[in-house]
């Protein structure tokens, strides 16, 4: 709840990038004229608000519990005494450390590798539309938006354990791939639209492709980047199936994967498993509360685009 | 894309090069092969390749390592017998129908509700946004816990049968819990969608209905809904083809229990790598992989043919 504040600023600058140059926006409110808002229409949607905040409360309420209190099965009451132990367990038993440290590193190089590759390919395909090589690999990339994850998960176990890449480094490189076909369904749409009578004006001046690159198109295509990036964050920090299954070295797991421990041992420690699941939600929750205008508009630009 | 490509070919040419050779197609800059090959080689090593080593393998009987031989369509024969497979294809379509049913019909009301005239409108938007942002296992051990420890407490005070014990104990009901949990996280990117179409819908259709005095229900059901058509195609293939692919929700709620009566086809598949029957299993995510991609063109196709008519 502290973070309110934060949370409505945030949102009224999504509020105005969704709805800026809707015509309805004006029209509706000339139809409505000096109707009131709609407060019936307000509390239902706040109620059902509440289907949305319950498992996290519950969450954030049962981490601060102590362990005779988490399993007495009400989810809801609030932490009486308040408790911070089930954090300093979980963070021992996690090594919450290392799998933070992990996820990290993994969700940092395929969001960077995403974005470059997928511009850097978005790129060369865009500006070469008419050479059947650059045509027929965009199309090939795109490919890939078809083929679901189970379906090479047992040959990639197999591949990654033959090249040594059964670690972050393969879970990494998978990802990337399996976002590569989104980002440059995305970055090959909005490089059609940047006239190129900017980069003709570069060339001129005698930029190379390599600097037009990085002095012109690749600032230019900042907003569709930051979408690009938000997705493969949440793939990469949320995903459990691909490093289950790719990486073999337990000590080298994500922290969704290393939650399972509380599945198969320490099943009644509400409060320890609850304050793990807290601290991997966590960060997520934080950066969507200050990227929200992204993560909605890219969601949108996705679907429109796709 | 068709509509694209015109401009694209007439004015890529920088000047200079255009001016000193008209006649196209115009020889490519190497560095456009050097920005495109890394994401071409890597992606054929690490999607093509695995996907015809697995094409290939569900011809043999190789257990994923040692010896193996050819073995014809043996595999896909033994496939189409298997109780397991067979209950699996069931369960995962089952659920997926049932799922995007739900899904898009809660996400497209939410949706009319957050773009009308109301209080706390972005700090709503804001709220119903966050389960998309939470990791489907650990929100699914939430969850778990809800469904087997909070639940029952309730069933037991209130005197509701079924709800007195776990319903993720129960081989009848524990599919519920895995659509409340998957349509949790998945309405709001279906949502957000939503929204978009609704906000696209020029507001001087809805004056002109007011005129003729058609009620609210009737604008919905006659304007909106038509209207947002598109956007309920791009809906319901997205969240199919997602809801197919089920796999970390299931495995943090029953790990495919009781018995094996919520196992996944995903789940399934990858039983193969444990199982002992790698080869019998790429043949089922062959098939699985030709469904979907069947399922994902016909579903365009239909709804393509209702839109034009």
């Amino acid at each position: 709840m502290t973070v309110q504040p934060a949370l409505v600023v945030e949102g009224i600058d999504a509020e105005l990038t969704l709805e800026t140059n809707k015509p309805r926006r004006v029209s509706r409110r000339g139809r409505v004229g000096g109707e009131r808002k709609n407060w019936p229409l307000t509390i239902v949607l706040l109620l059902l608000a509440v289907t949305v905040i319950v498992p996290i409360y519950v969450t954030l309420t049962t981490a601060f519990k102590t362990q005779a209190q988490a399993v007495d099965g009400n989810a809801f009451s609030l932490p009486a005494p308040f408790s911070v132990d089930g954090f300093v367990t979980a963070w021992n038993l996690t090594n919450f450390p290392s799998a933070f440290l992990v996820s990290v590193l993994i969700t940092a190089a395929s969001v960077a590798g995403t974005v470059i590759l997928g511009a850097f390919a978005s790129y060369a395909i865009a500006r070469n539309w008419e050479h059947r090589l650059f045509k027929w690999s965009f199309f090939y990339l795109l490919a890939a938006m078809f083929i679901p994850f189970p379906v090479l998960a047992l040959p990639q176990i197999q591949l990654t354990g033959l090249a040594g890449l059964d670690n972050p480094v393969g879970v990494t490189l998978l990802h990337i791939m399996f976002q590569l076909s989104f980002s440059v369904l995305l970055f090959t749409a909005f490089l059609r639209s940047i006239p190129l009578e900017l980069e003709e004006s570069a060339r001129i001046d005698g930029a190379t492709t390599w600097q037009t690159f990085w002095k012109l198109i690749f600032p230019l295509l900042a907003p569709m980047s930051a979408t690009v990036a938000i997705f493969a964050f949440l793939a990469s920090w949320n995903d459990y199936m691909l490093p289950s299954l790719i990486t073999s070295d337990p000590a080298l797991q994500t922290l969704p994967v290393v939650q399972s421990i509380f599945q198969t041992q320490f099943s009644n420690n509400y409060n320890v498993s609850f304050a793990s699941y807290l601290m991997a939600m966590a960060p997520a929750i934080i950066v969507y509360l200050f990227t929200q205008r992204w993560v909605m508009e890219g969601v949108t630009q996705g679907a429109v685009k796709g | 894309m068709t509509t694209m490509t015109a401009p694209a070919r007439t004015r890529s040419a920088p000047i200079e090069k255009a001016v000193a050779r008209p006649s196209r197609p115009r020889r490519t800059e190497g560095i456009y092969y050097a920005f495109l090959l890394p994401s071409l080689i890597l992606f054929t090593l690490a999607i093509t390749l695995p996907a015809v080593i697995g094409i290939f393998f569900s011809f043999t009987n190789s257990i994923g390592f040692s010896d193996w031989e050819f073995v014809g369509f043996i595999n896909y024969i033994a496939m189409f017998s298997d109780p397991a497979i067979l209950q699996s294809y069931l369960f995962t379509f089952g659920f997926a129908a049932i799922t995007v049913v739900l899904v898009n019909v809660l996400a497209f009301l939410l949706a009319v509700g957050l773009t009308a005239q109301i209080r706390l409108k972005t700090a709503l938007r804001t709220v119903f946004v966050i389960p998309m942002v939470i990791s489907g296992i650990i929100i699914a051990y939430v969850f778990n816990f809800l469904f087997s420890n909070s639940l029952p407490l309730f069933g037991q005070a209130t005197g509701i049968g079924w709800l007195s014990e776990s319903i993720l104990a129960n081989p009848d009901l524990a599919w519920i819990a895995i659509v409340i949990v998957t349509a949790w996280q998945a309405i709001p990117g279906t949502l957000l969608i939503y929204i978009a179409g609704l906000l696209a819908i020029p507001g001087d259709v809805y004056e002109a209905a007011d005129i003729d005095g058609a009620g609210k229900r009737q604008q919905l059901l006659r304007i909106t809904l038509p209207l947002v058509a598109g956007y309920v195609v791009i809906n319901v293939i997205l969240g199919f083809k997602n809801f197919l692919n089920a796999y970390d929700v299931i495995v943090g709620l029953t790990n495919g229990g009781p018995g094996t009566s919520t196992r996944s086809v995903a789940m399934t598949i990858v039983t193969g790598f444990t199982g002992g029957d790698y080869a019998y299993q790429m043949a089922n995510a062959t098939i699985f992989f030709l469904v979907v991609v069947v399922i994902s063109v016909l579903q365009l196709r239909l709804t393509r043919g209702r839109n034009e008519i």
